[in-house]
């Protein structure tokens, strides 16, 4: 009475999806006749703008691996490098502003590549007409941000653009960190069997984000949880070394692009338990009203680890160690079947895809 | 999240599924239509059809507000859109419906001033910020979201409001309903019907199914358990030879429905003698306008649209699909021609379209049991 599958239609269905699958795992194309807010929002048209006209162009086999920062070799010292633009509206928003953002956006972007964040670079486009307290106000934001995460702002530059061709200010940093040795990340490490923990409750970022903004004249109690990751990564090092396949911070398209990217990377199916995703009461609340998955929120300081299934329990006892990752929780582990996919085990008992998020729900977070 | 939670609850519907599974007949292959797109979303979200038997089969029907837009109404949309004195107001999913030559995002991309709003009081709000403006809001849906764009309506003309207009999509459930049961491919043993229409029109419009067509139909809630027993309610009609209209949403559905909210529709709004459909043509009787005490509102008149009717593209199957005729799957060019990034069909546009909840949610080999 059971396991037997009707022949016919299913087979048929199958047949289309492998069909899906293939079409789906050709090189992506960039065809767009111009750019849309889509471009921007860490969905499937940022994934063709990247990968079908940036890093072709580019040509550079570290860009092309697509991590958080690219990693150089200089005499034998391993060194990592990457580069962020801050474009956020409101300029400050409950849990912090664009000049904390700033700093943990470029370090986390070094931490979750293995790398002790060490300089910093800073370059301010400011608008005609910026108010002198609001850029004092920034600057002692980045330069405490800067002290806390422990990185030197070594270089830096300013420019001043007229009036309505920037939101206040833009901010673009750039960071250098020093590879840690014990750091063996590669995003097509993971291996049937790992588990995958989140550092804490997502989604925080993108609501505080969207109802700092007012247009949807809700109010609830959510803070951005913009800070440094770093001291995470280490305690994940430490406790994991080399069973710590790979870490993504989950910033723009939330932990849904990092799973999805990932899964795509090592060619392995991902499952993640609905229940087991720590995500704030407010947080689901406002969400379930927008119509959104917190899942597909932004996070300014949550990481996503991928750890061999021997050393998850000590990996996750060493996060939950770190202030600020209390609440860290193992949401899913590695399958074989259907690579490439992320599977999630709803709460209420069923299974379905997350898939790469298409369109622009929330733009400009970050 | 209370109030939400309990209707979420895995382990009642462990309990749900072995009644359903206790209920069908083995043998015998059940097919039952939800009629609203936001069943088939719940359903595609929380992998309700993971907890069916193999031989109970739900088909996504047509109540989706999005994807009924023909191509031309975008066209027009976009018309006005890109006039220099409109702000153009929309839900969000509009916004990536394509019309004959793109899609209310490029026309922004392109320079439109065109914003997504949460509700019609939104678009109010920004006229009022704008009085130098014309903003024009695109109203669609079914009677669930009419009443709020008619309390708009009315609250602007109260207030004087001299820049805002409606561009009016509104559309009615009964008669797409008529239409597919008239329609010969059609093979359905019953409804999920729409719950929160009904919270407007109440359960009564829908005892026509029962009584011309003899099939049942059971008013349902959007949470997975309301589903989920809707369906063993539609079942148990059926293997106890009983057909009727059943309420399964008494916690919001009136069988009369909300009088003051079918008093405001019948001041605002009066039905077009016909209204077009994607997919399933021209149906008579089927669309709102604004009534002539509003007309002065109507951006249908203060605009010169284009109006062409534009023929669904070859290749989309979108009307099979809405009919339930075929499953999203089937269609020829889904998922490889037609995506939720580059949609030829507005089934793939909204979340709540069958194709996107599909491909979103749903495109993976099941394990069902076969019964």
């Amino acid at each position: 009475m059971t396991g037997i599958r009707e022949m016919g239609a299913d087979a048929r269905e199958q047949q289309v999806l492998d069909r899906i699958e293939t079409a789906r795992s050709r090189p992506i194309r960039f065809r767009d006749a111009q750019i849309t807010m889509a471009h921007g929002a860490g969905g499937k048209a940022t994934r063709s703008l990247i990968e079908g006209l940036l890093a072709p162009a580019f040509a550079s086999e570290t860009l092309s691996q697509l991590a958080d920062a690219g990693m150089v070799t200089i005499d034998g010292l391993g060194l990592a490098l990457t580069t962020d633009s801050f474009v956020v509206t409101p300029l400050r928003f409950p849990g912090g502003s664009i000049g904390e953002l700033a700093v943990n956006g470029t370090v986390n972007d070094l931490a979750v590549a293995g790398a002790r964040p060490v300089a910093l670079t800073l370059s301010l486009v400011l608008e005609e007409g910026l108010s002198s307290d609001v850029l004092r106000q920034e600057v002692e934001a980045i330069a405490r941000a800067a002290r806390e995460a422990g990185v030197e702002i070594v270089a830096g530059d300013t420019k001043v653009v007229e009036r309505g061709h920037a939101d206040g200010m833009y901010i673009c940093t750039t960071g250098l960190g020093r590879l840690d040795p014990r750091a063996r990340l590669s995003p097509t490490g993971l291996r049937p069997g790992d588990r995958v923990i989140v550092s804490g409750p997502i989604g925080e970022h993108g609501v505080a984000i969207m109802l700092a903004r007012g247009e949807f004249e809700l109010d609830a109690p959510v803070e951005s949880d913009t800070c440094s990751l770093w001291p995470a990564v280490e305690a994940l090092l430490e406790a994991a070394g080399p069973g710590l396949r790979c870490l993504r911070d989950a910033t723009r398209g939330g932990v849904a692009s990092v799973l999805n990217e990932l899964a795509r990377a090592s060619g392995v199916a991902l499952l993640v338990r609905e229940a087991a995703v720590p995500v704030h009461p407010a947080v689901t609340g406002a969400c379930e009203i927008l119509g959104i998955d917190p899942m597909y929120v932004a996070n300014e300081g949550k990481l996503v680890a991928f750890v061999a299934a021997d050393n998850a329990a000590a990996a996750l006892d060493a996060l939950r160690a770190v202030p600020g990752c209390e609440a860290a929780a193992e949401i899913g582990e590695v399958r074989t079947e259907p690579p490439g996919m992320v599977l999630v085990e709803t709460s209420f008992g069923g299974k379905r895809v997350m898939d790469l998020l298409v369109g622009d729900p929330l733009p400009r977070i970050c | 999240m209370k109030f939400v939670d309990e209707y979420r609850d895995a382990e009642l519907g462990r309990a749900l599924s072995a009644q359903i599974l206790a209920t069908v007949e083995s043998g015998r292959h059940y097919k039952v239509m939800e009629v609203c797109g936001g069943h088939t979303h719940t359903i595609y979200k929380y992998g309700v059809d993971d907890l069916l038997p193999a031989n109970v089969e739900l088909v996504h029907g047509p109540g989706c507000p999005v994807c009924v837009i023909p191509m031309g109404r975008v066209d027009d949309a976009i018309s006005v859109a890109r006039r220099p004195e409109v702000i153009f107001t929309c839900f969000g999913d509009m916004m990536r419906v394509p019309g004959s030559s793109g899609t209310l995002l490029e026309a922004k991309a392109e320079g439109a001033d065109v914003r997504m709003v949460y509700s019609p009081l939104d678009a109010l709000r920004i006229a009022r910020q704008n009085p130098d403006r014309d903003i024009v809001f695109f109203a669609i849906g079914f009677e669930t979201t009419a009443p709020s764009t008619a309390l708009t309506l009315k609250r602007a003309k109260a207030e004087g409001i001299r820049n805002f207009f409606c561009l009016c999509n509104h559309v009615t459930i009964v008669p797409p309903l008529r239409a597919l049961l008239e329609s010969p491919d059609l093979r359905l043993d019953g409804f999920i019907g729409p719950g929160h229409v009904s919270t407007v029109v109440g359960a009564r419009p829908f005892e026509f199914i029962p009584k011309d067509y003899g099939k049942p139909v059971v008013i349902a809630g959007f949470e997975p358990l309301d589903v989920l027993q809707s369906v063993h309610m539609v079942l148990r009609q059926l293997v106890e030879d009983r057909c009727e209209v059943e309420n399964q949403y008494t916690r919001v559905v009136p069988y009369d429905g909300n009088p003051r909210a079918l008093e405001v529709l019948a001041e605002v709004f009066e039905l077009r003698p016909h209204f077009e459909w994607r997919g399933l043509g021209f149906i008579s009787q089927s669309g709102l306008r604004l009534s002539p005490a509003y007309s002065e509102l109507d951006a249908e008149l203060r605009y010169p649209v284009p109006g062409i009717r534009v023929a669904d593209p070859k290749a989309c199957q979108c009307g099979e699909v809405l009919k339930g005729v075929i499953k999203p799957w089937e269609c020829k060019v889904f998922g490889t021609a037609c995506t939720p990034e580059r949609p030829i069909g507005t089934c793939m546009v909204s979340s709540e379209g069958a194709c996107a909840a599909y491909y979103n949610y749903g495109r993976f080999a099941r394990e069902r049991e076969v019964v």
